[in-house]
């Protein structure tokens, strides 16, 4: 039997059994990609849950991605010199503990993805589309020209941060880590899409109207919902950066942005799972046609086309729409 | 800083000023007419400084690559037109923002693989080459001054085409009511194409007149498509006259903040601190003119009001 919820499980269960098998194999590359896979996936998760969810178009979740990346390289790099972060009002060099490091990114995010909520919530359609791109824009801008961090060229972080002593450089292990984030996530999202407050956010893109007369006021459920899906895509730019072990503004680039975009509607829009499909799909088809061409983009481009001119609703609305049949 | 240099930055910002209008003129009708987001305006602009290279490399004339800059531009925008873009009206923003972001990766990676990940070049024409005595002992590049007055020239030539013309009236009737122009027996389906056409050959014709100052690469149309969006952001989407007016204050803010910011803080930090910070605020500048303006106007300067 087909269903969103069966099609969820199983790619769920196929993940972590690659990343078993690829342990037993010995095949660090193939963990490392499913890493990103679970990543990336978790970013566009956030993302959904606005875009997919409450119809808010932002065009610059990168930003969150990328300042998660930075928050997360900025701690690990002072902690790995040993170099004063802060000197007021306490003495701060930085971390490498995985939680602290965490914390930051999730404090950094929701404070940005507050601010830019506030502001860009004030507009709609293609102007909301325009200045959360602008704000990512400002973001990138001010980290290539901001040469403490790299400038234009980023910086390494040389090792992951630790987790209770768990030996994170190693693949498989850090991958479990993505994994159990990717679950907490998933399963945070779920819930918040089927409570009172993600009915009154699926209202929010149909009738703003019908949801103020019923005594719901849009602008809170939409800056909470941005909030939340800013702190999610800045975990997944924390880990991103701990698994490369690399920072650099591309984290901050609209390409971004727009590859989330990209991994929700490959997967089915508005659905929880619908962002880890996408992600999965994106991730095989670059390795794959990558092996062959490096104009690989070329194929990506058709099939974007493609899918939003005759396939809407991505993969899983694909496998349901053949089921029915 | 001396006035000469002050003076110079300032026809720099003109300069850049109108060509963002090049770009963002055609990006705001569409938008106004068609109601179309198109990311792959840039794409179309890079294509005009690729056939521009091409055209000056077999040929060696830069009049012939201007016009293979524009031609070509508006035959590709036509063909996508016909093809993809005409798909897309009736789909909502999201839909067309993918579309026309897949559209960037697939011209971008084609581009990328028939003229080669390096870098070309084009050559100023002699007639255009060193500078000229704009003021009393003032200097400025004859090639920058021939840009500007392009710019205006092609500012002039679409108030007019707008304002006083049929096919203005068509498409300032089309921006207010598509369903009604077309009962009227207008054909809107070749309305849009043309126009998409014009966008496509201003974006390609700026592509080229950017490409020989600069140089001509894949990837060069979006720096300069986000610039485009922003303006037609601060303008107010659908207005000529909005987009003109903050193509050159985006110009303008943009190249003298760049150059004045640094030096404002030389005076209260040193000059590498001044330089690096400067720098960065400056780059940041334009984004935070259009937040400001947002805020203060949510559809823009001249853009209709939401109702």
């Amino acid at each position: 039997m087909i269903s969103e919820k069966n099609i969820s499980y199983i790619s769920l269960i196929s993940i972590f059994l690659i990343a078993i098998f690829s342990e037993y194999f010995n095949e660090p590359y193939l963990i490392t990609l499913l890493s990103r896979i679970i990543i990336f996936s978790i970013a566009a998760i956030g993302l959904n849950l606005v875009l997919g969810f409450g119809n808010l178009i932002s065009f610059g979740h990168a930003a969150f991605f990328g300042l998660g990346g930075y928050v997360s390289g900025i701690l690990a790099i002072h902690a790995f010199n040993s170099e004063l972060l802060i000197s007021w009002p306490f003495l701060f060099n930085g971390s490498n503990n995985s939680l602290i490091i965490w914390l930051f990114s999730i404090f950094f995010c929701s404070l940005l993805a507050l601010l830019v909520g506030v502001f860009s919530l004030r507009t709609s359609g293609v102007y909301f589309i325009m200045i959360t791109l602008a704000f990512a824009q400002m973001l990138y801008y001010f980290a290539i020209s901001w040469p403490s961090y790299g400038g234009e060229d980023g910086f390494s972080i040389y090792v992951r941060s630790t987790l209770f002593g768990i030996n994170t450089m190693k693949g498989i292990n850090f991958f479990f880590i993505c994994f159990f984030w990717l679950l907490i996530i998933l399963f945070i999202t779920s819930k918040i899409v089927n409570s009172p407050f993600g009915l009154a956010l699926r209202a929010t893109r149909f009738n703003l109207t019908r949801v103020r007369s019923v005594g719901i006021n849009p602008f809170r459920i939409q800056l909470i919902a941005f909030v939340l899906s800013g702190a999610i895509t800045g975990i997944a730019g924390s880990l991103y950066v701990d698994l490369n072990r690399f920072v650099s503004p591309s984290l901050l680039s609209w390409q971004m942005s727009g590859e989330f975009i990209v991994f929700i509607l490959i997967g089915g829009l508005g659905r929880i799972y619908g962002p880890l499909i996408g992600a999965a799909f994106f991730v095989a088809f670059e390795q794959f046609f990558g092996s062959y061409t490096e104009h690989w983009q070329i194929f990506l481009g058709i099939i974007i086309i493609s899918t939003v001119l005759f396939a809407k609703g991505g993969i899983i609305g694909f496998m349901l729409k053949y089921q029915k049949k | 800083m001396t006035a000469e240099l002050l003076i110079e930055q300032f026809l720099n910002g003109l300069q850049f000023g109108f060509m963002l209008f090049l770009m963002s003129a055609g990006l705001t009708l569409i938008f106004g007419v068609m109601g179309l987001i198109n990311l792959a305006h840039g794409s179309l602009y890079m294509i005009g400084a690729f056939s521009a290279a091409a055209t000056f490399a077999f040929f060696n004339s830069f009049w012939l690559s201007l016009l293979a800059s524009f031609s070509c531009a508006a035959i590709v925008g036509i063909v996508v037109e016909k093809t993809i873009i005409r798909k897309l009206y009736n789909r909502d923003h999201l839909d067309q923002v993918l579309v026309t972001f897949a559209l960037i990766l697939f011209f971008s990676e084609l581009v990328r693989w028939i003229f080669g990940a390096f870098p070309l070049y084009l050559d100023v024409p002699e007639l255009l080459n060193g500078s000229i005595e704009v003021f009393s002992g003032i200097y400025y590049s004859k090639y920058r001054l021939f840009i500007i007055f392009v710019g205006l020239i092609i500012a002039v030539f679409l108030f007019f085409l707008i304002g006083k013309t049929n096919l203005g009236i068509q498409i300032r009737a089309g921006q207010h009511d598509r369903e009604m122009i077309s009962a009227l027996g207008v054909d809107i389906s070749k309305l849009y194409t043309l126009l998409f056409g014009i966008g496509a050959a201003l974006a390609g014709l700026a592509g080229a007149l950017i490409g020989t100052i600069q140089s001509v690469e894949v990837g060069m149309g979006e720096p300069i498509l986000i610039l485009a969006f922003v303006i037609i952001v601060i303008g107010g989407i659908g207005s000529i006259k909005g987009a003109f007016i903050a193509s050159l204050l985006v110009g303008l803010v943009d190249t003298l903040g760049r150059f004045l910011i640094p030096w404002v803080l030389q005076t209260v930090t040193n000059p590498s601190d001044a330089m690096s910070v400067g720098s960065a605020i400056g780059s940041m500048l334009i984004y935070i003119l259009m937040a400001i303006i947002l805020i203060l106007k949510p559809t823009g300067l001249y853009g209709k009001q939401l109702s």
